[in-house]
């Protein structure tokens, strides 16, 4: 085969294989979308769900989803912070770090249901906090920790060193460089990692079945009290989120219309997950003008 | 008289290889001297001692006395960031943060804690015009720094230096990453400053350091060979290396 044709023939199967990749993930939400859109309303995304009968929604169970998205991010965000910032700006060539870092590599691979049978194990029997949303929150700040902290990381190796040592040349110390100039720097990259991030959390289900529980008790949105049972903001009940709720449903569910829920809960996760995609782009690409234009 | 900046018998190591080997040099108040002399003659190393840039770099070894002041500014009780107020430096590589033209020359002057909102902008406005850049930027102070041509971003870091009032100012090939007009308005800023500060600056460039400087210090292999007024080392150098380098018979 002479050198042009073989480029052409790898040119095509490199072209096949990447519309394959295209095709596959646009069949895939196209057809999660248009099954889910009819069942899509105000009242399917605000009402309570349903155990026996039709007409059921998954309010409580979307609420809970971005309450434990948000919980698990202020728990986990700081972490990663440190870490990344440890890491990158504080550590040393040596065996301590390199142990973190595999560490790191180690905690990311673990499977997401052995995270959620240990968050069970830890939180959930040990700690006594039940089926609950604290519980959850820990389990996922385990499955997202090393993530975050790895692009964190990686956010804050890609300022220019340029940068550190024009701080350091105006009598910062390193850590006043790091806080003042690295960071802020960084912080576009950053950002868009933990929007990245948030739609893994927002999407998981396996860590939470044992921790966050699988049920949804009815909320009093009238109640912003944390310590009442009732209250939506109350860390200690349990909170099926909206992941949990596809699993359920398609695993148990007795309702009439389980087909049509679990559809469009499904349309629902789908969307969200896309949004916090495009939301990372945009937000992360504005920040990045503002930091460099103007 | 003692001197602004006075340097008895520097040694630097790093590791165990010898990069300045014994180094007096010392300057007095006002005026520019350039450092020039080969690639991995040690001049950027020598400079980056004056402010202990240095000290970050892990294995390094320094040796004798560099006294600002009449203070040994290796002695235990020197105040890191009382000394790089003194003696600002600038970059090869523009290096302005990713902030506003105005936050940038502030920057050193917020963090020592001053708040005072008309004397913030007074600095400013100073700064950018001793740096010979507040022509080009006065309309668009609150717009990134990144935003600027490399030359302009480079004289902000001169403010941004010169917000701070050092005695002395350090500049480690200041031109080498611009092209030949920004290069040209640095030197002009420069020559401007040479009254007001003591400026020593490294370059590759030999009609930069002629056309700029009034003292010149030849280095060579981690020693200085030959220091002298500019005039006498490009027209009458005491050394042959000096000669053959400033011929361009090597380096």
């Amino acid at each position: 085969m002479n050198p042009k044709l073989s480029n052409r023939v790898a040119i095509t199967v490199l072209y096949v294989i990447a519309s394959t990749i295209v095709v596959i993930l646009a069949a895939l939400l196209g057809y999660i979308i248009i099954s889910g859109l009819p069942a899509l309303s105000w009242h399917f995304l605000t009402s309570p769900a349903r155990a026996f009968t039709s007409g059921g929604g998954i309010g409580i169970q979307l609420f809970n989803s971005f309450y434990l998205l948000i919980l698990t991010m202020l728990i986990s965000f700081p972490i990663a912070l440190g870490a990344g910032i440890y890491l990158n700006e504080y550590a040393k060539q040596n065996w301590v770090t390199s142990l973190v870092r595999t560490a790191i590599e180690i905690l990311s691979s673990l499977p997401s249901v052995v995270v959620g049978l240990f968050g069970f194990l830890i939180f959930v029997v040990q700690f006594g906090f039940g089926f609950s949303i604290l519980s959850g929150a820990f389990a996922l700040t385990f499955f997202n920790l090393p993530l975050l902290t790895r692009s964190i990381e990686e956010a804050l190796a890609a300022v220019p060193d340029e940068q550190r040592e024009g701080g350091l040349a105006l009598g910062l110390s390193k850590w006043e460089t790091v806080l003042h100039i690295i960071v802020p720097a960084a912080l576009p990259t950053i950002l868009t990692g933990v929007i990245l991030s948030a739609g893994r959390i927002f999407g998981e289900a396996a860590a939470l079945i044992f921790t966050a529980g699988q049920s949804a008790p009815a909320l009093n949105f009238t109640d912003w009290n944390p310590f009442n049972i009732a209250s939506p903001l109350n860390p200690m009940r349990p909170a099926e989120t909206l992941a949990v709720h596809i699993w359920k449903i398609n695993s148990e569910g007795i309702m009439p219309d389980a087909k049509a829920i679990s559809s469009g809960s499904s349309a629902v996760l789908v969307i969200s997950v896309l949004a916090f995609n495009l939301l990372a782009r945009f937000v992360g690409h504005r920040l990045f003008k503002r930091l460099t234009a103007g | 008289m003692t001197k602004l900046l006075e340097i008895h018998d520097l040694h630097v190591y790093y590791g165990q290889k010898e990069a300045l080997k014994g180094v007096d040099l010392s300057f007095d108040e006002g005026g520019i001297t350039a450092l020039i002399g080969p690639s991995g003659s040690s001049k950027s190393t020598y400079l980056r001692t004056l402010n202990r840039m240095n000290d970050l770099i892990p294995d390094v070894t320094i040796t004798g006395t560099i006294k600002f002041r009449g203070q040994d500014i290796y002695a235990p009780q020197t105040d890191l960031v009382t000394l790089r107020k003194e003696i600002g430096m600038v970059f090869q590589q523009p290096n302005p943060f990713p902030f506003s033209i105005y936050d940038n020359v502030i920057f050193g002057l917020k963090l020592a804690g001053e708040k005072d909102h008309e004397r913030l902008d007074q600095v400013v406005e100073t700064s950018l015009k001793q740096a010979a850049v507040w022509d080009e930027v006065k309309d668009h102070l609150h717009e990134s720094a990144l935003s600027l041509s490399g030359g302009q971003q480079q004289r902000v870091c001169i403010a941004r230096v010169l917000a701070v009032s050092p005695q002395i100012i350090l500049l480690d090939e200041p031109t080498s990453a611009l092209d030949p007009i920004s290069s040209s308005q640095i030197e002009a800023t420069l020559l401007k400053l040479r009254t007001d500060y003591t400026i020593i600056t490294v370059t590759h460039n030999l009609q930069q350091a002629s056309r700029i400087s009034d003292r010149t210090a030849f280095f060579m292999d981690g020693e200085v060979i030959e220091v002298d007024d500019t005039k006498k080392i490009f027209m009458n150098p005491a050394h042959k290396q000096t000669e053959d380098y400033i011929s361009g018979r090597f380096g």
